[in-house]
């Protein structure tokens, strides 16, 4: 049997509610009931479920898929080895066997073939068959799967199926107010709440800026990134100009018009 | 001539013997410039000043040269150096030999504004060599041997310096000094309105050449600037402040948008795209924390500190948001001397409250007014408790200025050196009125109908700059272009051409049919495929090893997809296509509109988005561009009648229709952009002398079609047609020399093209 403790989060994550979501989410863990996130990128959505698992202190398996998965990297394959064949469980086995909740990060990047396999699990049937090994997994009675995905993707290429989409309750997540996005800059880098809200400002100057040249705003991953640049004793609008404008845009107006807005801000 | 011998002093006379001048007027101020010289040059100065003074009094031009000579040089050698006298001499020299001598005195007059503006000797032989360019090349030769014709454009071009040389660089100044010789270097009256500065085309490439930050060219850093930081977006409009010397506009905004200066110099520091930062923050402010007051209880004098209070407000507010804004207000805010006002004689008001903005802003301030120190700190604590309002700022202005008001402030002459903040708005966006005065006209403006027998005719024009080879420039805004619907007439024809070519379209079905889309598609789980597929084979494989039934799809393919481009068939409709085609009973016109009826239907079928207009020029002020399938338009009746009714007149002016067909083109989401020009003849217009002009134009705007993405391709029905095409088109072109044929060739050269 694997380890189960290896996939528990050891240390309280740091997690700033935005509303009532934790509650909500522990009301569908306890019926078990599937979970999507949906935000833009870097506002806080991996950081949630990380803390849920702490907070439930159940194992939580993380898989990052690409277009490239395949059903069998998620469900487990067959290996070749010296004497023949060998069975490897994929995460998703695993998880279901241990009972750990198991996160799907930007679901939408994997095969739309590939999210099928999820579906009895998202169900009154709560198992999964692995026809492979000629077996049919009963879920563990812990187990629970999250997906989540980022809207702003969404092409028409790119959009979950509705047979897909309604079996999960959904939490919309956006970029936090600015005063509570400020306090997660100070607490999580340690700064001062003025230099965290100097920061927020800048990040909201860009994400205005939103389909006018940029696809995505400055998130808050990002603004954590420069807060402990600074921390670290970099000039503020260097690290500003390091960890928020360089990364996001090669479009020299957009480039000039934030560095204007630090050059603004940090007087 | 004898030296008369008037009020000369004793230690001056030698001086006055070596000028040897006898015009009067000269010895009434050569005293004075000669003290002022003697102070202000040095001894070899001296004999040079004297000795050239000499020169210029005995140059046959009367009193005047030596006369601006003796009193401007002292001052002018204080500030270029004395060794730049020699450029100058040799330059007034050659005025002097050839025609020109009649320019000497502008030039001699623009000395003192050019040496302040160009405060080098480099710089001044610079300029002096644009000048020689200028004079060489418009002066007007009999039989090539002998100039005779003095240059028209030179001495306009002297007494404009002033206003030139603040606006341009010098090369600037060289290139609008270049155009104005090339354009009208036949044309003396026009030389004359290009150099004086009074025709169009010579505001609008000063315009171009100037120096400084131009609206235009930031035009979406400051739309970002707003939406970003501040969340507002307007229109920006420019406004010219190039000509206004005496109005001086100010930044404004209404419904229409936000009116800024064209253009902004780096002042103080400050570079120009921060002052046009400084000013729509300024603006955006205003918008968001004024609220219109009534004007009606105020006096003007009120009115104007309620205002300057109202600024310093909006833009303490818009520093509490982004305090980086406190050092470009304080750079650009002028700091008036607080003696600089003559309360006897001027009235002081604007200069006391440009104190109190100044000492608002900058805590910093040099005041020692105890009402100015006292109003700036009731500001400050006004603010203090919050948002504060544009009506609790009255009761502060109006305080202030009854307790500071002086006899003098009714004065007419009023104080305005260092009171006028460059980024600030003419806040006519404050005030109400409850009096109804202006609004009856108005409203009558707004209700203005047409004139009877006045029409609206089409869209206005656009107008197109014209590519010219000889400068390597653009002429600005040089070609008017009108667009129209074409007219229509009987759809059935196009039918009737549809049938007659039945055998021919469906020969092209079958070709259609087969044209491949492009992308390539990779197709995994084929059992057959051009590929192996390796992460298929080796699950296969270990299926097959665990005694599972392997998948025998292990191969892959690829597959072509997505056929996106965008079309656009650009027809030459000029007289030239009334001829009858050889070897053919039917004029080109004819036989070009079967082959689009054709080539129409065919693209059509394969259904990429296909435009169809027309062309023909009468000159650069008319040319007409005639609209005749639009992108979101089906192949319908309306579209086949105004095929029908196709005309030919006047003539192929290619280069502008290109551009202006491109700006549609353009706005298609496309992978691939296609213009097809079908043209029967070289560009060519009547007003246009020098036939390579409009060729070289057309070349260029491929060129730019091409630097947008847009393929172009010419189909040419011109027999001699290499002598040209292929300068315009580089290699995309087709000459169709048997037109009969070209209901055929037309559609498959667009199907071989897109294939």
């Amino acid at each position: 049997m694997t380890n189960k403790d290896q996939y528990k989060v050891g240390k309280e994550p740091f997690y700033q509610a935005q509303s009532d979501e934790v509650t909500l989410y522990e009301a569908a863990y306890a019926a078990r009931l599937p979970v999507m996130v949906k935000g833009p990128t870097g506002c806080g959505k991996s950081r949630f479920i990380e803390y849920m698992a702490w907070k439930l202190n159940k194992p939580l398996i993380t898989v990052a898929c690409n277009e490239d998965m395949t059903a069998s990297d998620l469900v487990g394959r067959y290996l070749l080895d010296a004497n023949g064949t060998r069975w490897l469980d994929g995460p998703l086995t695993t998880a279901a066997r241990i009972g750990a909740i198991c996160y799907l990060d930007e679901i939408v990047e994997a095969r739309q073939d590939t999210t099928v396999v999820i579906h009895p699990l998202t169900d009154h049937r709560r198992t999964l068959p692995l026809d492979k090994k000629g077996e049919l997994i009963e879920a563990h009675p812990d187990f629970q799967l999250v997906i989540s995905y980022n809207p702003g993707y969404q092409s028409l290429m790119k959009d979950l199926k509705q047979s897909t989409k309604q079996r999960f309750t959904a939490f919309e997540f956006d970029y936090p107010e600015a005063k509570v996005e400020s306090e997660i800059l100070s607490k999580e880098a340690g700064i001062e709440i003025e230099l965290a809200a100097k920061l927020v400002k800048i990040g909201q100057a860009a994400r205005n800026l939103k389909g006018h040249g940029l696809d995505e705003g400055i998130s808050t991953r990002l603004l954590v990134y420069a807060a402990t640049l600074i921390k670290g004793g970099v000039e503020a609008k260097a690290a500003c100009r390091m960890a928020l404008v360089r990364p996001i845009t090669d479009d020299a107006d957009i480039r000039d018009t934030l560095d204007h807005a630090i050059a603004a801000t940090f007087a | 001539m004898a030296t008369p011998v008037v009020d000369i002093p004793a230690e001056l006379q030698s001086y006055w013997k070596n000028l040897d001048c006898g015009f009067p007027r000269v010895a009434e101020v050569f005293p004075e410039c000669m003290q002022e010289a003697i102070t202000k040059l040095s001894n070899d100065g001296i004999d040079a000043y004297i000795e050239h003074a000499r020169f210029l009094g005995k140059m046959g031009r009367g009193a005047e040269p030596i006369l601006i000579f003796l009193e401007e040089w002292p001052g002018v050698a204080r500030s270029i150096g004395e060794d730049s006298l020699q450029d100058i001499m040799l330059f007034i020299r050659k005025m002097w030999k050839s025609p020109n001598g009649k320019a000497i005195v502008p030039f001699l007059q623009s000395l003192p504004v050019t040496a302040r503006r160009l405060p080098t000797r480099d710089q001044i032989s610079d300029y002096l060599s644009i000048a020689l360019d200028l004079m060489e090349r418009t002066t007007g030769s009999v039989h090539g041997i002998h100039q005779t014709f003095p240059s028209p454009g030179l001495p306009e071009m002297f007494k404009q310096i002033p206003v030139l040389l603040s606006q341009l660089s010098l090369a600037g100044l060289k290139s609008w000094a270049d155009y104005g010789v090339r354009f009208y270097d036949d044309h003396p009256e026009r030389q004359v309105e290009y150099f004086s500065l009074q025709s169009a085309d010579s505001k609008a490439v000063m315009q171009r050449e100037r120096h400084g930050t131009l609206l235009v060219d930031n035009d979406r850093k400051l739309s970002m600037y707003m939406r970003g930081l501040w969340q507002d977006e307007d229109m920006l409009i420019p406004y010219s402040s190039a000509f206004d010397e005496l109005r001086k506009p100010i930044p404004y905004y209404d419904q229409l948008g936000i009116r800024l200066p064209d253009v902004y110099d780096d002042a103080q520091g400050i570079s120009g795209i921060d002052r046009y930062r400084a000013a729509l923050a300024h603006i955006i402010a205003h918008r968001r924390w004024t609220k219109a007051i009534s004007a009606d209880n105020l006096s003007p004098s009120q009115r104007m500190a309620v205002e300057v209070l109202e600024d310093c407000r909006v833009e303490f507010l818009a520093m509490r948001e982004y305090p980086g804004l406190r050092s470009i207000f304080t750079a650009l805010h002028p700091i008036p001397a607080e003696d600089a006002c003559d309360h006897e004689k001027e009235s002081g008001v604007r200069h006391r409250l440009a104190m109190l903005s100044r000492a608002i802003l900058d805590a910093n301030h040099p005041y020692k007014n105890i009402h100015i120190i006292e109003f700036a700190r009731r500001f400050h604590e006004l603010m203090q408790q919050g948002e504060s309002s544009t009506q609790s700022v009255v009761d502060i202005a109006v305080t202030f200025i009854a307790r500071t008001r002086l006899q003098s402030d009714n004065l007419p002459k009023t104080h305005f050196k260092d009171t006028e903040v460059g980024f600030r708005d003419d806040n006519r966006h404050m005030w109400y009125f409850m009096e109804e005065d202006d609004e009856g006209e108005v409203a009558a403006d707004q209700n203005r109908k047409l004139e009877p027998g006045e029409e609206l005719k089409g869209l206005p024009p656009r107008h197109y700059h014209e590519w010219d080879y000889n400068s390597q420039s653009y002429r600005p805004d040089w070609v008017s272009v009108y667009e129209g619907l074409h007219p229509q007439g009987k759809a059935s024809d196009i039918d009737k051409l549809l049938e007659k070519h039945a055998g021919l379209a469906k020969r092209l079905k079958k070709i259609l049919d087969l044209l491949k889309p492009q992308d390539k598609v990779r197709i995994r789980y084929q059992e057959e495929g051009s590929e192996l597929d390796l992460d298929v084979a080796i699950r296969s494989l270990i299926d097959y090893k665990s005694g599972a039934q392997p998948d025998t799809r292990i191969n892959m393919s690829h597959r072509n997809d997505g056929r996106n481009i965008a079309v656009m068939l650009l027809l030459d409709l000029s007289e030239s296509l009334n001829e009858k085609a050889a070897g053919s009973q039917q004029t080109i016109l004819e036989l070009s509109q079967e082959a689009v009826t054709i080539l129409g239907w065919a693209v059509e079928k394969l259904g990429d988005p296909f435009a169809i207009a027309g062309f023909h020029s009468n000159t650069r002020h008319d040319v007409r561009y005639l609209h005749i399938k639009g992108y979101t338009e089906q192949w319908d009746d309306n579209v086949k009648s105004r095929l029908a009714a196709m005309e030919a007149s006047y003539s192929t002016r290619m280069g502008a229709a290109m551009r202006h067909a491109a700006h549609y083109l353009e706005k298609q989401q496309a992978d691939k952009k296609l213009m097809l020009i079908l043209t029967d003849g070289e560009p060519a217009d009547i007003d246009s002398k020098d036939g390579r002009i409009l060729i070289e134009d057309a070349r260029q705007a491929v060129k730019e079609l091409d630097q947008q993405g847009i393929y172009s391709y010419c189909i040419n029905l011109d027999p001699k047609a290499d002598e040209y095409v292929s300068d315009i088109f580089g290699k995309q072109y087709t000459i169709v020399d048997n037109v009969a044929q070209l209901p055929e060739r037309l559609p498959e050269l667009f199907i071989s093209l897109t294939k």
